[in-house]
């Protein structure tokens, strides 16, 4: 018999392959009626300024928004199916009574949102890679940038999903968290323009260090503190994230 | 007021304002269910706001000065900032007549329970609407002094565009309605938010249409948030004309027809 971590993924695979219709729009649409929007609409204006640091501002945006999608996957596909898991379909309580840990099903539910990601971004480069908005050939390693960012975000995510009872709470995590983080990470705009005061709460952004080593795959800039940092500091997240994770299904499934 | 006579010129004789005001006031009583819920109905405000910061402040440092068609030049932040009040004024009333109708319809069985009394479907659908007004005048209203503070409009003119933004809230809200109808399931809420947000991204909201293809304006004023958005810069930016009430015209006829066909819809569906 299969691990029980790669059942619990087999499972999330077979729901997708029936639901994957509704993930199109919102994994690939948006993102690119997104940039057509922003990086060409507004775009055009920018360039007429000269552009940023040298690049289209299509090209600017380009690795911040591939990243933003990786970021908002990993923590919308986190939020509702996790409760629903516990709340409405019971489906981890089913899972347990099988010989199916809590920390396999946090890894199979990761291992799958790491795979929905790496599918949007492989779509999203050979997008905006046609309009010409990749500029190393390092862009590939985006890919790995993302799947990272995913995992980091859908860890603490899907610990807070396991935690709670109303999902109204989901609305305030959007509002005031996902929503703040795509606007002020710098993707649309360098971290450098914001007050001095607020830019701490940029650096905290996973979704920030994401961008800045995105920056560096497709236009090769590089990244203001060592890469190191950077993709440490997503460990960090990733490493507490699914230790919470595991911990609050244990406590969930206990009784 | 304007509800009431839309109301009578649109729907079969009848229709009481007293339950009308019954379903609104059923509504406010929900608000004691818990705070949570108010949490939710507050946040809402943030959300144009941090737009406005990011793209019309961060973005609009990039972006300069915008000269639109007939010669205006207007900050970024100042051209941003109608938008993202129609836009709110939009999704506001959205969210209360799809979404929430929704789960009050076909889950809660709200309405079920409320047609046990003397209130018509009609006056259900006009309660509803209502509220999901009173709900989001409150967010343009500050949106409004956020707009006046940060000096992208002046008193006189916010003052002048909070009715063109009610306007707005009606209009979205009574269509919102007669696609709840429709709606089969939570998964075409999915459509529907798609359909919003690329509205929200096209309708001369960031950049204005005239960079576009030439059938892409056309299409783009065909739909209803151009107009929304179009009629509230006019007024913010202190240039109304000719044009802004063509916008105001289609918003209105907007409304009528959501309403209209809500009311028939919800009768058939409800009374069967």
């Amino acid at each position: 018999m299969a691990h029980p971590m790669l059942a619990t993924l087999e499972r999330e695979l077979t729901l997708y392959r029936r639901l994957w219709q509704a993930s199109v729009f919102s994994s690939f649409l948006l993102p690119l009626l997104f940039v057509l929007s922003i990086g060409v609409g507004v775009g055009s204006y920018v360039n007429a300024n000269g552009g940023l640091g040298g690049v289209d501002y299509l090209s600017y945006i380009a690795p911040g928004v591939v990243i933003t999608t990786a970021f908002q996957i990993g923590i919308g596909e986190s939020t509702y199916p996790v409760l629903g898991g516990f709340k409405w379909t019971r489906s981890y309580q089913a899972m347990r009574s099988a010989p199916v840990e809590p920390q396999h099903m946090v890894g199979g539910h990761l291992l799958y949102l790491m795979f929905r990601g790496v599918i949007a971004t492989i779509a999203f480069l050979i997008i905006v890679g046609a309009f010409g908005a990749m500029h190393s050939w390092w862009a590939p390693m985006t890919i790995v940038i993302a799947a990272i960012v995913t995992v980091a975000v859908a860890g603490p995510v899907t610990a807070f999903a396991a935690s709670i009872e109303n999902d109204n709470y989901f609305a305030l995590l959007f509002r005031f968290g996902v929503i703040p983080a795509t606007l002020f990470s710098g993707v649309f705009f360098p971290v450098d323009q914001l007050p001095a005061l607020v830019r701490p709460l940029a650096y905290a952004s996973p979704l920030w260090h994401g961008v800045v080593l995105s920056r560096e795959a497709t236009l090769g800039w590089p990244t203001p503190w060592p890469i190191w940092i950077h993709v440490g500091y997503l460990i960090v997240w990733t490493a507490i994230g699914v230790a919470l994770a595991v911990w609050r299904f244990r406590k969930r499934l206990e009784d | 007021m304007v509800t009431t006579l839309v109301a009578a010129a649109v729907t079969r004789p009848g229709v009481a304002p007293v339950r009308v005001g019954a379903v609104v006031n059923r509504n406010m009583g929900a608000l004691r269910s818990g705070a949570s819920y108010w949490l939710v109905l507050i946040s809402g405000f943030f959300e144009p706001v941090f737009y406005l910061l990011s793209i019309g402040i961060g973005v609009g440092a990039l972006v300069g000065d915008i000269t639109l068609i007939d010669g205006q030049v207007l900050p970024y932040a100042t051209f941003v900032a109608p938008a993202m009040l129609a836009t709110s004024a939009m999704n506001g009333a959205m969210a209360e007549t799809t979404f929430n109708f929704f789960f009050k319809f076909k889950y809660a069985k709200t309405y079920d329970a409320v047609l046990a009394t003397p209130v018509r479907p009609v006056e259900i659908a006009l309660g509803e609407l209502v509220w999901a007004m009173m709900r989001g005048s409150v967010y343009t209203a500050v949106f409004l002094g956020v707009m006046v503070v940060m000096k992208l409009t002046t008193i006189g003119w916010a003052l002048a565009a909070f009715p063109a933004t009610i306007l707005v809230g009606f209009a979205f809200g009574a269509v919102g309605m007669i696609f709840t109808t429709m709606m089969r399931g939570w998964q075409d809420f999915d459509l529907m938010a798609t359909a919003q947000f690329a509205l929200f991204l096209f309708s001369a909201t960031f950049a204005p249409i005239q960079n576009y293809p030439v059938v892409f304006q056309w299409i783009i004023q065909l739909t209803p948030l151009y107009h929304a958005v179009e009629m509230v810069r006019d007024i913010t930016t202190g240039h109304p004309d000719w044009g802004t009430a063509v916008h105001a015209l289609y918003l209105v006829v907007m409304m009528a027809v959501g309403l209209y066909f809500t009311g028939r819809r919800l009768e058939r569906m409800l009374l069967k």
